[in-house]
């Protein structure tokens, strides 16, 4: 970990310095322990603030699309070149932003990073039953915690990862332009969509009662949305007036709505990376939804989002034979 | 027809037997035509379907068939032009392609199969338009209405200026 992070700061001051980027995404050290936060370098003497570990959690990929947006009050013409660190879902993303030309190829570098798995900070926070965390520090397969009376408590990484990181497939970014090696990327265990088939088995108004609840807990605070890069739409069809297609009521039909809207507009697209289920605070299982859509889309289509840069989006495209079944 | 009664769904009295309310989506090149037809062969089907015409069955937004479901249509049925027919060369294709995956969602959050359904009928064909109307009205109607994704508001309409003044008048 230590040697990537040294690997990633000499590729980003040589990036900056050569000016083959002018702005550079990366993570820097959170103010709170578990956590990093998101950076944006533009000079060379800052890249040292880079780091590198199993709490690079957020998907960098969703700040893409507004750095490349034209703005229409400047008078620069040339879109900025930025370079991004992506784990290999942030590169699915990257992927599919690039297949649906909100971002431009040429004027991206994209820096890989083969991906262990990210800790969930919630699982922890739950593992320590309430006790306050003051300093977080990995050490190997380890996790090492401080809470505020000064105890040391070592956790194993790989039960603290992230769900989406369990069912990863694609640990290692598909396209990258640099590519930072040493690091092992996590196995890739069988593809099962075991969450999903478990609804699906259930009866139509367990199903319901399921969707119902998750529902309830939702306070429409849209931070699902904000931290989804698929969502970078100006305006967002929960917000739109003309036509209104969600009401501004807190009724459930209303977040109802809100949701099967944001849910369908995943499909095909979403890469699983997890950023909408952290992002929100009542825990929400959202990926339940996206990921039923993800499995769907393979099954019908034979399609994964985020792979490659060359198959056509499966909502955008169609097959003579495609599945019928469901039609009169 | 006042506000209340949209957004419940329902324009019967509650002593009248209650009737599905169908809103159906259909393309303006083969199914609507083939609505038309079935009106001019004066064939029979059940009034209880709303026809909304679009220029293609690609045009229905997902979000369509949802909100129709949240204002009271106790049914969605959504039709265009058969696999190759379509007036502009692929609408329906792309249409088939997220109405599967729509389907399938909606049935993995709880609503019922029978409730949002899709046909191919051509202008030609009056007498499938009716078939296929009247298999979706039974259906529906033994589910009875829906009630999953409606939109209740517990809000009565707002007082007529009339009583307003009444009301103002009484508290003196």
């Amino acid at each position: 970990m230590e040697q990537l992070q040294l690997k990633l700061r000499q590729t980003a001051q040589h990036l900056l310095s050569e000016g083959k980027v002018d702005l550079l995404i990366g993570y820097r050290q959170g103010s709170l322990p578990l956590r990093t936060t998101p950076c944006f370098i533009a000079q060379e003497q800052e890249a040292d603030a880079l780091v590198w570990n199993s709490f690079c959690t957020n998907n960098l990929a969703v700040y893409l699309p507004a750095l490349f947006r034209p703005d229409p009050r400047s008078n620069k013409k040339e879109p900025k070149r930025v370079g991004i660190v992506v784990k290999g879902c942030d590169c699915r993303s990257v992927i599919t932003l690039l297949k649906e030309g909100q971002i431009l190829r040429e004027n991206l570098v994209i820096i890989g990073i083969p991906c262990q798995g990210v800790v969930d900070e919630k699982k922890v926070l739950a593992e320590l039953n309430g006790r306050e965390i003051v300093k977080a520090e990995e050490q190997g397969e380890q996790i090492l915690v401080v809470d505020e009376q000064g105890e040391k408590i070592s956790l194993a990484k790989g039960d603290f990862l992230r769900d989406s990181c369990q069912v990863c497939q694609h640990p290692v970014p598909p396209v990258y332009d640099l590519l930072i090696e040493g690091g092992r990327a996590k196995q890739v265990l069988p593809d099962e969509y075991g969450d999903v088939e478990e609804i699906e088995s259930r009866s139509i108004e367990e199903r319901w009662e399921f969707f119902r609840k998750q529902i309830d807990k939702c306070i429409r605070c849209y931070a699902c949305r904000n931290a989804c890069p698929l969502c970078y739409c100006p305006e967002c069809f929960a917000e739109q007036s003309q036509p209104r297609w969600v009401g501004t009521t807190d009724d459930s039909s209303d977040i109802m709505v809100f949701h099967l809207g944001r849910i369908f507009h995943t499909a095909g697209r979403c890469v699983d990376c997890g950023a909408c289920e952290a992002a929100c605070p009542m825990g929400v299982e959202l990926r339940r939804f996206t990921r039923k859509l993800a499995r769907d889309v393979r099954e019908l289509f034979g399609y994964e989002a985020g792979v490659s840069l060359e198959e056509p989006p499966p909502l955008a495209t169609y097959r003579l034979d495609d599945y019928d079944q469901f039609i009169r | 027809m006042s506000r209340k009664k949209a957004v419940s769904g329902g324009d019967q009295s509650p002593d009248q037997q209650w009737e599905p309310k169908i809103i159906a989506f259909l393309c303006h090149w083969c199914s609507y035509a083939g609505a038309d037809l079935a009106g001019i062969s004066r064939i029979q089907y059940p009034p209880n379907v709303r026809v909304i015409r679009v220029p293609c069955s690609s045009r229905v937004n997902p979000l369509h068939i949802i909100k129709a479901l949240q204002h009271g249509a106790d049914g969605v049925l959504v039709s265009g032009c058969h696999p190759g027919d379509c007036h502009y060369g692929s609408g329906n294709y792309l249409a088939r392609r997220k109405f599967a995956l729509l389907k399938r969602l909606l049935e993995f959050i709880g609503i019922e199969p029978e409730r949002v359904q899709f046909s191919w009928i051509s202008a030609a064909e009056g007498e499938k338009f009716a078939s296929v109307v009247r298999e979706v009205t039974e259906e529906v109607r033994r589910l009875g209405p829906a009630w999953k994704l409606v939109k209740h508001l517990n809000v009565t309409d707002p007082p007529t200026a009339i009583e307003q003044k009444q009301q103002i008048s009484t508290r003196g």
